[in-house]
């Protein structure tokens, strides 16, 4: 299927901007969603908490509308939104907001070693505090072993955070499966779902989720805003980790940013119109991706279960190959080794650590993250790229000690 | 009545149209500042000198800006990063400050609105333990402008941090980050004709500050998130705009005063809330003796004026204002307050709209109470 001569398309693009294959760290916006937004940076610009005003009133039914969109995208209520500043806000509310409403009576924290740097921070920062964190390890396929989650519940467990798809492997969790767990413990259920949120089929009440955190930046909407759903009935209590003026019911103070959420609610919309449509798409060309790969690269391995993964995510391993000079050898494609926090590191990844991968192998590995924008001429250009790229590399005497070299 | 005519400023302005532009193409790029490729490292670029434009206006170090989702969590992370024992705040201070810590000690004002210095000496002197004092540059609800320099000297020769609330000060007033001798300092964008959702702490570089917020360890590990790219573009170019125009208030100052003699004017025993210190010129704070605040607001708001009855914030409740109250005014007093707002674009024709419809109002009750 996948030739190794550069076909003139590809040629064609050597010299356009490079390939975006990092979706994972952050979409472009919609244009619909920017669209939608512009108005209520200029002329409509009041602040929604002016409710005594037009402008104000305005700015609060346009708040109210998005709040209703993105309820609607996980089988929400509205008023189970609550607006924050992106998704480490929300998860650092999540946790430390619950466990330290319910300090007197549970006082653990659950969750696994691949989880995101904030929410194993947040874990970390109650420990400091004096709560109890487990922290579960996760075999190689990336999915939490129900099992082992289980066995370690007690009647002093707060809250379970396990993210819903993984943002460097990609993997989806039994978020029902787990949800069932806790809801029969009275444990609060946690989900990340920066990475989920408009990609594949969330419901919150059929996977006893109590606390949802979503992501702008991730979901084709713009930077600086997210959400966090928390539960009614049951009602999941919190703890503000910001008070103030008393927005958001309380739960979040501070002015709400009525252009910013007008966007997410508008990518929430546009994902619940276009998200089935769109994770089909995706898949094909993943799995043309990844098939092209494997001819290029015969020793190429993905990592994460290859079934139960976003639609658009793979992360691969090119053994022999360090993947900073795999990403300098590719000049034509956006692309990462891991998550964007930490993309800075040389470190290699913890997550892929955790799961079992060797540093050797993890420092050979590479994030792919496929998007709306990415057509299948991307994807035939990139595995291209690719194949020549590591084909040169590998024919280079193998760097054993630093794969990663600079 | 076809017009209306926005006198809600300090709740929040409109996006300059600079910005509009700057964060538009902000909002078509792609990349996360974290991401080493070519889109990452432009977003990071895009930052640090938006980053730069910031520190400019406020007379600090680029370094010691930390971006923050707005000034309600500049607040926060100012006064529980710091960890001092003791933490003392003026009574006007706004809600995100008050809330920011519980048990702070309460630095009393005059009847005119400005933080009284002797008392604060007095209460850092009575004990001794590390502590840091927050003071507003200016009040949001009725502009008075606090002598925040003096209250950083008394701070400092008791060892205390000061930390200063600029939100409603700056690109109203200059803002002089070493001048004042703050060693934190407040601000937020959408109050300086930049977007809502962004705001700053500035804090000097030794201050030791933990992170409210943790994950990625972006801000240098101050303040985690993936950057809110388009909204810290458009706060830089909206800094460099109110920077740039060394006295942008001359003119808000006349209209403002002129609408203060015209109100005062049809009403003689109506309060203007600290008429005798230095205010902000935008800011107008008048109680309509005997006609509670929302009647006004209504009855404003179907003339098509647009103004409030104190801080934006919550839920529209119309509550009493701790900072009217901590002046010494009465109940019904602080009940009959409104709050005017001016911004860069404000007309003389809307002030006029104001005295009109304000005046008729008042016109109005008067006859139906005679």
């Amino acid at each position: 299927m996948m030739t190794a001569a550069p076909r003139p398309a590809a040629e064609a693009r050597r010299n356009a901007r490079p390939i975006y294959l990092d979706y994972q760290a952050t979409t472009p916006v919609d244009p619909r969603v920017l669209e939608a937004m512009l108005p209520w940076f200029t002329e409509k610009f009041g602040n929604p908490g002016s409710v005594t005003h037009a402008y104000g009133r305005e700015a609060e039914a346009a708040v109210e509308s998005a709040r209703g969109q993105v309820a609607a995208l996980i089988g929400a209520e509205p008023r189970e939104i609550v607006f924050t500043s992106g998704a480490t806000e929300s998860n650092n509310l999540a946790l430390k907001g619950a466990a330290r409403f319910h300090r007197e009576d549970r006082d653990r924290v659950v969750t696994l070693a691949t989880e995101h740097k904030c929410v194993l921070e947040s874990a970390h920062a109650l420990e400091r505090e004096g709560f109890r964190v487990t922290i579960l390890p996760v075999p190689l396929d990336g999915l939490v072993d129900l099992a082992a989650l289980e066995a370690a519940l007690d009647e002093r467990t707060a809250i379970v955070s396990v993210m819903a798809a993984h943002n460097e492997i990609g993997v989806l969790q039994p978020l029902a499966g787990i949800g069932a767990l806790c809801r029969a413990r009275g444990i609060l259920f946690h989900t990340d779902a920066a990475q989920a949120f408009g990609k594949i089929p969330l419901d919150v009440d059929v996977m006893s989720i109590d606390l949802l955190s979503v992501s702008g930046h991730k979901v084709y909407g713009p930077k600086g805003v997210g959400a966090l759903y928390v539960r009614r009935r049951p009602r999941a209590r919190l703890t503000p980790l910001v008070d103030g003026g008393g927005q958001e019911r309380g739960l979040r103070s501070g002015s709400l940013p009525t252009p910013l959420i007008v966007g997410l609610g508008e990518a929430a919309e546009i994902a619940a119109r276009e998200m089935t449509e769109e994770a089909t798409r995706l898949r094909t060309l993943r799995e043309r991706f990844l098939a092209g790969i494997r001819v290029a690269v015969p020793s190429v391995r993905l990592n994460g279960d290859p079934v139960r993964r976003l639609p658009a995510n793979l992360n691969l391993t090119f053994p022999g190959v360090g993947a900073l000079e795999l990403i300098e050898a590719c000049p034509g494609l956006a692309l990462s080794t891991g998550s964007a926090c930490t993309a800075a590191e040389v470190e290699p990844s913890y997550v892929l650590r955790a799961i079992g991968v060797s540093d050797e192998l993890a420092r050979s590995t590479l994030r792919i993250g496929l998007g709306r924008f990415t057509s299948e001429r991307d994807v035939d250009f990139a595995v291209d790229a690719l194949g020549e790229a590591v084909g040169r590399l590998q024919a280079k005497p193998v760097k054993t000690q630093s794969g990663a070299s600079i | 009545m076809s017009t209306l005519a926005y006198l809600d400023w300090n709740a929040t302005a409109p996006v300059r149209p600079e910005v509009v532009e700057a964060m538009s193409e902000a909002l078509r790029c792609t990349g996360n500042p974290s991401s080493v490729h070519r889109w990452g490292r432009a977003a990071r670029q895009a930052i640090e000198r938006a980053r730069a434009q910031v520190a400019a206006l406020v007379g600090a170090a680029p370094a010691e800006v930390i971006f923050t989702s707005g000034g309600t969590e500049a607040n926060h992370l100012a006064l529980r990063g710091v960890h001092e024992h003791r933490v003392l705040i003026s009574t006007i201070e706004h809600e995100s400050v008050r809330a920011a810590v519980a048990g702070a000690t309460l630095i009393p004002v005059t009847r005119e609105g400005v933080v009284d210095l002797a008392a604060l000496e007095a209460l850092l002197a009575a004990e001794d333990q590390p502590a840091v004092v927050s003071i507003m540059l200016a009040n949001n609800e009725t502009g008075a402008i606090q002598s925040v320099a003096e209250a950083a000297a008394i701070a400092r020769r008791h060892r205390a941090l000061l930390h200063c609330d600029a939100i409603q000060g700056a690109g109203k007033i200059p803002v002089d980050f070493r001048a004042l001798g703050a060693d934190l300092l407040s601000i937020s964008a959408h109050k300086l004709g930049g977007p809502p959702g962004v705001g700053a702490l500035v804090a000097r570089d030794g201050v030791p500050l933990s992170p409210l917020q943790r994950g990625g360890g972006q801000e240098r590990g101050r303040r985690a998130g993936t950057e809110n790219l388009p909204g810290i573009v458009g706060f830089g170019v909206a800094a460099e705009l109110a920077g740039r125009e060394s006295l942008p208030s001359a003119g808000i100052a006349e209209l403002r005063d002129a609408a203060e003699a015209a109100l005062t004017a049809a009403a003689p025993e109506a309060r203007v809330f600290g008429k005798t210190v230095q205010r902000l010129p935008n800011t107008l704070c008048i109680g309509m003796p005997g006609v509670a605040a929302s009647t006004q607001v209504m009855a404003l708001d179907l003339a098509g004026v647009m103004v409030s009855a104190g801080a934006a914030c919550s839920s529209g409740k119309v509550r009493r204002s701790h900072v009217l109250a901590a002046m010494g005014a009465s109940a019904v007093e602080a009940e009959s307050a409104i709050r005017v707002s001016l911004g860069w674009s404000t007309t003389v024709a809307e002030i006029e709209q104001l005295v009109a419809a304000w005046t008729v109002l008042y016109r109005r009750t008067r006859s139906a109470a005679a």
